[in-house]
C-alpha cells in the first residue's frame, strides 16, 4: 500500500505542477484557469467524450507499451513514430485491397502491421548488434527515412486511384476488414450510447497488448532476462543471456507492438492510411511510458489522461480559450514526471537501504541471541 | 631544516553513509616532509578519509588542520589551494585528451582567454626532467602504459604546486619494476620537502617506504607506529585484529578424472592483441587449480573465455570430455560451469532486484526457478530461502533487494546459488575480495567441501595465502600466458613473486 | 633529456598542420573536379552553378548551427536530442521579434528562446540527472506545444497571422557581394570553361548576395573550434564530456560547465531557427524546422563531433537539398558522383589491405552506378531521405573512425566517483 502511494507520488505531483504551469499560462493571456478546467471537466463527462477519450488513449497506450518493452532493458526505441506510420501504410494498403473471411482479413491486417513494424525496428536492432550503432541515433534516422518511403509509396503505388487527389489515401477497408464498434458497452453499463463518435472495437486489442506485456515482462523467463539485462548487462551476460540476441528480440517485439499503433486509426475513423494520418503518437507514447513508469496499469492511466486532455480541450475553443494550453500541459507533465521520479527514487532508495539495513541488523542480533 | 611541524592534523573526523559508518572519530597527524602510510583492509575507511582530506566529501564532524590552520574544504579546489594533491587509485584521466591537457586542466596557464600551450609545454618538460619522469606533452593519454599514466597523475599534482601528496593504493596496478621506480620517485619527492600520504594494504611495501604508519580498522585509527618498531605480522594483527586465518586444505582429493581440459587457448581483444595466449591446463575432479598473477595479466580474459562471454580465437576447451569451445554461455552453464565473478556488483548481482531474482540468475531456465517458459516465483523464493539458510546469508528474507546486503553476505549469496546447483566446474575469481574475515572463512570452507565432493575448481586470486592454502596445483599467469606450474606445498612466496613479475621468463 | 626535446620538436605543430591543410585543399579540388566531370558527361548544368551553391549555403547554415549547438552540449557530456525543440523556439521568437521590432532583434530573441529551452534541458539532465534522451524528447514535445499556444494567442488576431503562422517580419537583413571576387568569378563562370567555370560558379555562389547573418553563422565554425580547443574554458568543457570525475577532482566546476554547454547548445540551435525565419522564410510557419534539428545532430555525428566536420556534413546535406529544390534531374547526376567516390574508396581500401570495407564500398559503388544507368531521375522523397541514409551508412561503415566524447550521455552526479 505504501509502495503504491509512493509510486503515485511522482505522477500526481507532476500533474499538479503542470496544472499550475498551464494556469499561469492561461492567466498570462487573461483567461480564467478555473473556468477553463471546469468546462473541460464538464465536457468530458458525456458518453461521447468518454468514447472519444478511449479512442485517443488506445494508440497512445500501445505506443507506450512498445517503448516500455525497450526501456525494460535500457533500449530506447524512439523509432516508434516511423514504425507505426510505415506499418499502418502497409496494413491499410493490404487491408484495402483484399476481401477475405472477416476474422482472417483482420488477422492479415494485424500480421502485416506487426511484420512491417518489426522489419523497421529490426534494422535498428541489427545495426546495433552488428555495427554498434546506437539505437537512438539509428531510429531517429530511420524515422525520417520512413517518412520519405511513405510519401514515395503512397504517391506512386499505394494510393486509391478512385480517391481524392487532395488527401491521398489507400483504398478504404472493405466490410470484411472492419471491426465492429463497442458502443453497446455503454448501454450494458447503463449509460447512454455515444453520439457521433463510435467507441472503436480496436480498444480490445489495447487490452490484449497490455496483458501480453505484463505476462511477458513479469511472468516469463524472457521477461526476467530482459529486466536482468536492463539492470546489469554484465551480470546477465555471465548468467548466459546473450546480449545481442536480447537486443535483437527486444527491438523486434518493440517494433511489432509499435506496428499496431496506427491500426487504431485504420480500424477506427479513417478506414485507410491517409496523407494526414495522425502523427506524433510515437513521441507521445514515450511520454505516456514515462508517466506510467513502464507499468501496464500506470501507462493505461497515463494514456487515458492524455486522451482526456486531448478530448476535453475541444470545448475550450468555444470558451474563447486557446485549447493548445493542453499541449503545454502534456509537455510539462513529461518533464516534471521524470524529474519527480528522480527525486522520489532517491528518497525511496535511501529509505529502502535504511530499512533493509535495520532488518539485517535485527537478523544479526537475532542470530547472535 | 628546523624542527618538523605537522603538515596535516585530522581530529575527530566522522563520516556516515546510509547504513555504514565509514569514519568514526578518526585522528591522524602527519609530520611535514615524511612519508606517512595508512594501512587497513578494504572498507576500513582509508579512502573515505582521504576523500575528506581532499575536499571530495565533507565530514559530518571533526576538524581538519593544515599546518596549524583550521580549514573547511568544500571542493578539491580548496584543497588544491592549500597545496594538497591526490593521485587516485583508479586513474582520473581523460583518454582522449593529450598529456598536456590532462596536466593543466583546472589550472591552465593563459594568455588572455587562450590557453598558453607554449609555457605549459615548457613547464611540463621541466618538471619531468626535474623528477626523472619524462613525458611527451602532446601524446594522447590513451596510448600510454599504466606506469606512464601514473606518472601523469603524479605530475598533475606536482604541476599544481602540491607539497602534500595523497597516493591511494598507487602500487595496486604496477608491476614490481614499476613499483621500484615509483618508490625512487617518491624518495626524491620527499627529499624536495614534499609530504606524502601513502595508502596501501600491502604491508611489505609500506614497511619499505614509510616513515610512520597509521593503521585503520572498521573506520577507526587503531595505532600509529614506526616501521622500525614493527614487523609484518604485528602490523597485520593490528590491521585485522587477530591472526590472519590461514586456509589449509587437508589431504588431497584429486581424482584421475579430467573435468576441464584447456589446450592452447588464446583470445584477442578489439585491437587484435592477444589478451591470453597458448594457455594449456587440466583440472581433475576434486582438484583446485590456482592461478596467481599481478592483476591485469589476462585473468579476466581467461575467465570470460572459459565462460564463453568472450570468443576463443585459438585452442580448445573441453568439459567432461565434450568440446565446448564454440558453446554459448548458456550451454556452458547448463553443462555445469559455475562462476563466482571477480566483480560481484558488475558481473554477479542485480542490486535493486529482490534476492530471489538474484538467486536464479544464471540458472533461470532450471527447476525450481522456472516452469517451461514461465518464471516459477514460488519455487524461486523457496530455493532462495534454502540458500539463505544453508549458506548462512544474513538477510531478512528472499524479498529484500540485494543492495541491502553487506558485501560478505552478497558474496555468500553468490556462492550459495552456484553451489546449490551442484556444478561440476567452479570458476572462482577473487572469491573473497573485499569481504570480512568471517565471510572469507565461510567461502573457503564451501570451496573445500565442494572439492571433497568431487568439484573441479579454477581459483583466480590476488591473495597469495588463499591461493597457496586452497590450491592443489598452481599456475602463474604473466602477460596472458601461463609461465610456470608450481607445487603450492613447496613453493615459496619469493619464488612465486619472481614468476608473477616476469623475472626469469624468457620470451 | 635532450633527446626527448628534439623528438618533441620534430613532431611539433607546423609540418603536421600544413599537411592537414594540404589534404583539405586536395580534397576540395578533387571534389570540384569530380563534379565538373560528372556534369560534363550527364545532362545537367546545375551541379556547380552559383545559384545552386548560394542556395546550398543558405540551406546548410541552419543545419550547421544546430549541429554546432549539439557539439557544445555533447562535448560537455550531455546528449541533446532536444535540438529540434530548441530550434522551434528559435523560429517562433525570431519571427515574433522580427515582426515586432526588426530582423536583428529577431535574431537576438531567437537565440534567447533557444537558450531558454537549453536551460530547461540543463536543469533536467544536469541538476536532476534525468536521462538525456528522455529529457530531449520532452523538450521537443514541450517546445512544439508551447509555440503552438503562443501562436494562437499572439498571431491569430493579426492580419497575415494565424494559429500556425506569423505575419511577415519587418525587413530582411542586408545582403552584400564580396567586392571584386564576386564579380570576377561570376564573369568567369559565364565563360563555360571546363573545371575553371565550375570552380568559379561555386566561389561565386558562396560570395554573392551574402546575408550578414550567413557570415556570422560561418564565423562561428572557426570561433567554436578556437574556443573548444584553444582556450582554458574549452578544455574544461571538453574534459567534462571525456571524464567528468577527473575534471571534478581538479576543481573544474563540472555542473556549471555542463550548464554552459547545454545553454550554448540551445542558443546556437535558436540562432539556426532564427536564421530560417530571418534569412529564408520571412515568417514563422509551424513545422518550418522540418527536422533540421535532427539533421544538425546527424551532421554533428557525420563530422565526428568537430566543428569543421559538422560544417562539411551540413554542406553535404544542404547541397543535396538545394539540388532537389532547383533541379531534381541534377540529383540524378549526383548518383554517378557517389558511385565514382565509392569505387575510389574501394580501391583505396584495397590498397591499404582493408578488404571488408573495400568489398562493401565496391558493391555499393556498383549499385549506385547501376541505379544511375537504369533510371532517368531520382524521386524527390529519396533525396529528402539522403542525409539520414548517409548518416546511417557512415555510422554503420565507419564506426571505428567516429569518436564521441567518452562520457557523453552518461549520468553524472557530483562526488560519485569510485
Amino acid at each position: 500500500m505504501r509502495r503504491i502511494l509512493l509510486a503515485s507520488l511522482a505522477p500526481i505531483s507532476a500533474i499538479v505542477f503542470s496544472l499550475i504551469v498551464a494556469s499561469i499560462a492561461l492567466m498570462l493571456v487573461g483567461r480564467s484557469p478555473i473556468t477553463a478546467f471546469g468546462a473541460m471537466w464538464d465536457f468530458a463527462r458525456t458518453s461521447t467524450s468518454v468514447a472519444s477519450m478511449i479512442n485517443r488513449a488506445v494508440p497512445l497506450y500501445i505506443s507506450a507499451v512498445a517503448v516500455a518493452v525497450g526501456f525494460q532493458m535500457g533500449l530506447f526505441n524512439i523509432g516508434v513514430e516511423g514504425q507505426y506510420l510505415l506499418a499502418a501504410l502497409f496494413a491499410g494498403w493490404v487491408g484495402g485491397n483484399i476481401v477475405l473471411w472477416a476474422p482472417l482479413h483482420i488477422a492479415v491486417i494485424l500480421a502485416v502491421a506487426i511484420i512491417v513494424g518489426m522489419t523497421w525496428s529490426g534494422i535498428a536492432g541489427a545495426l546495433k548488434v552488428t555495427r554498434g550503432v546506437h539505437e537512438v541515433i539509428s531510429t531517429i534516422m530511420l524515422n525520417f527515412i520512413g517518412f520519405s518511403v511513405i510519401a514515395f509509396l503512397l504517391l506512386n503505388y499505394f494510393k486509391d486511384p478512385n480517391g481524392s487527389s487532395l488527401n491521398l489515401a489507400t483504398p478504404p477497408l472493405p466490410p470484411s476488414g472492419q471491426l465492429p464498434n463497442l458502443n453497446w458497452l455503454f448501454g450494458a453499463l447503463g449509460f447512454s450510447e455515444p453520439r457521433g463518435i463510435d467507441l472503436h472495437g480496436f480498444a480490445v486489442f489495447a487490452i490484449v497488448v497490455g496483458v501480453f506485456y505484463y505476462l511477458l515482462v513479469w511472468r516469463t523467463r524472457f521477461g526476467y532476462e530482459l529486466r536482468a539485462s536492463g539492470i546489469n548487462p554484465g551480470a546477465a551476460r555471465m548468467a548466459g543471456v546473450d546480449p545481442n540476441r536480447m537486443i535483437m528480440n527486444t527491438m523486434l517485439i518493440s517494433g511489432g507492438v509499435a506496428g499496431l499503433v496506427g491500426l487504431a486509426a485504420v480500424f477506427g475513423n479513417l478506414q485507410s492510411y491517409t496523407q494526414d494520418f495522425p502523427r506524433n503518437l510515437g513521441f507521445n507514447g514515450i511520454a505516456v511510458a514515462l508517466l506510467g513508469r513502464n507499468h501496464p496499469v500506470g501507462m493505461a492511466l497515463g494514456a487515458l489522461l492524455f486522451g482526456f486532455m486531448d478530448r476535453s480541450a475541444l470545448i475550450l475553443d468555444l470558451k474563447d480559450t486557446p485549447k493548445e494550453v493542453v499541449t503545454i500541459m502534456q509537455g510539462v507533465v513529461v518533464l516534471a514526471v521524470v524529474i519527480a521520479y528522480e527525486v522520489v527514487n532517491r528518497f525511496i532508495e535511501r529509505l529502502e537501504i535504511r530499512s533493509a539495513a535495520e532488518a539485517t541488523r535485527e537478523a544479526v542480533e537475532g542470530a547472535a541471541a | 631544516m628546523t624542527e618538523p611541524r605537522d603538515a596535516v592534523e585530522l581530529e575527530g573526523i566522522t563520516k556516515t553513509f546510509p547504513g555504514v559508518v565509514a569514519n568514526d572519530d578518526v585522528d591522524l597527524t602527519v609530520r611535514e616532509g615524511e612519508i606517512h602510510a595508512i594501512v587497513g583492509e578494504n572498507g576500513a575507511g582509508k579512502s573515505t578519509l582521504m576523500k575528506i582530506l581532499y575536499g571530495m566529501q565533507s565530514p559530518d564532524d571533526g576538524v581538519i588542520r593544515i599546518r596549524g590552520d583550521v580549514v573547511h574544504f568544500r571542493s578539491p579546489k580548496d584543497a588544491i589551494a592549500r597545496g594538497i594533491g591526490m593521485v587516485h587509485q583508479h586513474f582520473m584521466l581523460a583518454d582522449n585528451l593529450t598529456v598536456l591537457e590532462n596536466l593543466v586542466l583546472g589550472s591552465e596557464p593563459r594568455r588572455g582567454p587562450a590557453l598558453d600551450f607554449e609555457s605549459a609545454r615548457t613547464r611540463i618538460v621541466e618538471l619531468g626532467s626535474l623528477y626523472g619522469m619524462p613525458l611527451d606533452p602532446d601524446e594522447l593519454v590513451e596510448t600510454l602504459t599504466v606506469g606512464e599514466r601514473q606518472r601523469v597523475e603524479i605530475l598533475k599534482v606536482l604541476y599544481r604546486g602540491a607539497d602534500i601528496l595523497i597516493l591511494d593504493e598507487p602500487t595496486a596496478v604496477l608491476v614490481p619494476q614499476e613499483v621500484d621506480e615509483l618508490f625512487k620517485n617518491l624518495r626524491r619527492l620527499k627529499d624536495e620537502g614534499v609530504t606524502i600520504l601513502f595508502i596501501s594494504h600491502k604491508l611489505e611495501e609500506v614497511l619499505a617506504i614509510a616513515d610512520s604508519i597509521t593503521v585503520m580498522r572498521q573506520g577507526r585509527t587503531v595505532a600509529t607506529v614506526s616501521p622500525a618498531d614493527v614487523d609484518v605480522h604485528q602490523l597485520a594483527e593490528l590491521m585485522v585484529g587477530s591472526e590472519l586465518p590461514t586456509p589449509e586444505t587437508t589431504e588431497s582429493t584429486v581424482t584421475d578424472v579430467v573435468e576441464l581440459s584447456v589446450v592452447g587457448l588464446g583470445s584477442r581483444n578489439e585491437d587484435g592483441r592477444w589478451d591470453i595466449e597458448d594457455i594449456t591446463f587440466d583440472i581433475h575432479r576434486g582438484e583446485v587449480v590456482g592461478v596467481a598473477g599481478v592483476e591485469g595479466n589476462g585473468q579476466s580474459a581467461l575467465v570470460d573465455t572459459l565462460l564463453g562471454v568472450r570468443r576463443a580465437d585459438a585452442g580448445s576447451i573441453s568439459l567432461a570430455g565434450s568440446d565446448i569451445t564454440e558453446a554459448s554461455t548458456r550451454d556452458r552453464r547448463g553443462a555445469g560451469v559455475g562462476i563466482i565473478p571477480a566483480d560481484r556488483h558488475r558481473q554477479g548481482l542485480l542490486l535493486p532486484a529482490p534476492l530471489w531474482e538474484n538467486a536464479m540468475l544464471g540458472h533461470q531456465w532450471l527447476v525450481p526457478y522456472a516452469k517451461g517458459p514461465w518464471v516459477d516465483k514460488k519455487g524461486a523464493r523457496d530455493r532462495t530461502a534454502e540458500i539463505i539458510d544453508r549458506f548462512g546469508v544474513i538477510a531478512p528474507g528472499p524479498d529484500v533487494p540485494a543492495v541491502a546486503l553487506s558485501g560478505g553476505n552478497q558474496q555468500k549469496l553468490i556462492v550459495g546459488r552456484e553451489m546449490i546447483a551442484e556444478p561440476s566446474l567452479l570458476v572462482a575469481a577473487h572469491p573473497t575480495r573485499g569481504i570480512d574475515v568471517g565471510a572469507q572463512a565461510d567461502v573457503w570452507d564451501e570451496i573445500r567441501n565442494a572439492r571433497r565432493a568431487g568439484l573441479a575448481v579454477l581459483l583466480i586470486s590476488a591473495d597469495l595465502e588463499e591461493l597457496l592454502g586452497l590450491s592443489d596445483t598452481l599456475y602463474v599467469i604473466f602477460r596472458g600466458r601461463f609461465v610456470a606450474q608450481l607445487d603450492p606445498r613447496t613453493v615459496t612466496p619469493d619464488e612465486l613473486g619472481a614468476y608473477m613479475t616476469g623475472v626469469g621468463v624468457s620470451r | 633529456m635532450t633527446d626527448m626535446r628534439t623528438e618533441i620538436e620534430t613532431s611539433s605543430a607546423p609540418a603536421w598542420a600544413a599537411n592537414r591543410w594540404m589534404r583539405l585543399a586536395a580534397l576540395i579540388i578533387g571534389g570540384v573536379l569530380l563534379l565538373a566531370v560528372v556534369q560534363s558527361v550527364s545532362d545537367t548544368s546545375e551541379l556547380t552553378t552559383s545559384g545552386t551553391w548560394a542556395a546550398a549555403l543558405r540551406l546548410s547554415v541552419p543545419i550547421m548551427l544546430a549541429g554546432l549547438g549539439g557539439m557544445f552540449s555533447e562535448r560537455s557530456g550531455i546528449v541533446n536530442i532536444g535540438l529540434e525543440g530548441m530550434m522551434i523556439a528559435g523560429t517562433w521568437f525570431g519571427a515574433w521579434a522580427g515582426w515586432s521590432y526588426g530582423p536583428w532583434q529577431g535574431v537576438l530573441l531567437g537565440v534567447a528562446g533557444g537558450a531558454v529551452f537549453g536551460l530547461i534541458h540543463a536543469i533536467a539532465t544536469v541538476t536532476f540527472a534525468v536521462d538525456h534522451i528522455v529529457s530531449g524528447v520532452a523538450i521537443n514535445i514541450l517546445a512544439a506545444g508551447s509555440m503552438r499556444f503562443l501562436s494562437v494567442v499572439t498571431y491569430t488576431p493579426e492580419s497575415g497571422g494565424g494559429a500556425t503562422q506569423s505575419p511577415g517580419i519587418k525587413s530582411q537583413i542586408a545582403t552584400f557581394d564580396v567586392p571584386v571576387i564576386s564579380d570576377f568569378f561570376n564573369w568567369l563562370e559565364a565563360k563555360r570553361i571546363f573545371f575553371v567555370s565550375d570552380a568559379s560558379g561555386i566561389i561565386a555562389g558562396l560570395t554573392s548576395n551574402l546575408s550578414w547573418l550567413t557570415v556570422i553563422g560561418l564565423a562561428i565554425v572557426p570561433l567554436s573550434w578556437w574556443v573548444l580547443w584553444r582556450t582554458a574554458w574549452g578544455l574544461r568543457l571538453r574534459s567534462c564530456g571525456e571524464n567528468p570525475y577527473a575534471a571534478e577532482s581538479l576543481g573544474v566546476p563540472v555542473l556549471r560547465m555542463k550548464y554552459y554547454g547545454v545553454v550554448i547548445s540551445g542558443a546556437l540551435a535558436g540562432l539556426g531557427g532564427a536564421y530560417l525565419v530571418v534569412v529564408q522564410a520571412g515568417i514563422y510557419r509551424e513545422g518550418m524546422t522540418a527536422g533540421r534539428g535532427f539533421l544538425g545532430l546527424a551532421a554533428m555525428i557525420f563530422g565526428n563531433w568537430n566543428p569543421v566536420g559538422t560544417m562539411v556534413g551540413s554542406t553535404l546535406f544542404g547541397y543535396a537539398d538545394a539540388l532537389r529544390l532547383r533541379q531534381n534531374e541534377a540529383v540524378h547526376a549526383l548518383l554517378l558522383a557517389v558511385a565514382i567516390v565509392l569505387v575510389l574508396l574501394a580501391v583505396w581500401s584495397a590498397i591499404r589491405r582493408r578488404y571488408t570495407p573495400a568489398i562493401f564500398e565496391g558493391i555499393f559503388g556498383v549499385l549506385f552506378f547501376t541505379w544511375y544507368i537504369t533510371t532517368d531521375s531520382v524521386p524527390s522523397q529519396v533525396v529528402a531521405a539522403t542525409p539520414y541514409l548517409v548518416t546511417l551508412l557512415v555510422l554503420a561503415i565507419a564506426t571505428q573512425r567516429l569518436r564521441m566524447p567518452a562520457a557523453d550521455g552518461l549520468r553524472y552526479r557530483k562526488g560519485e566517483a569510485v
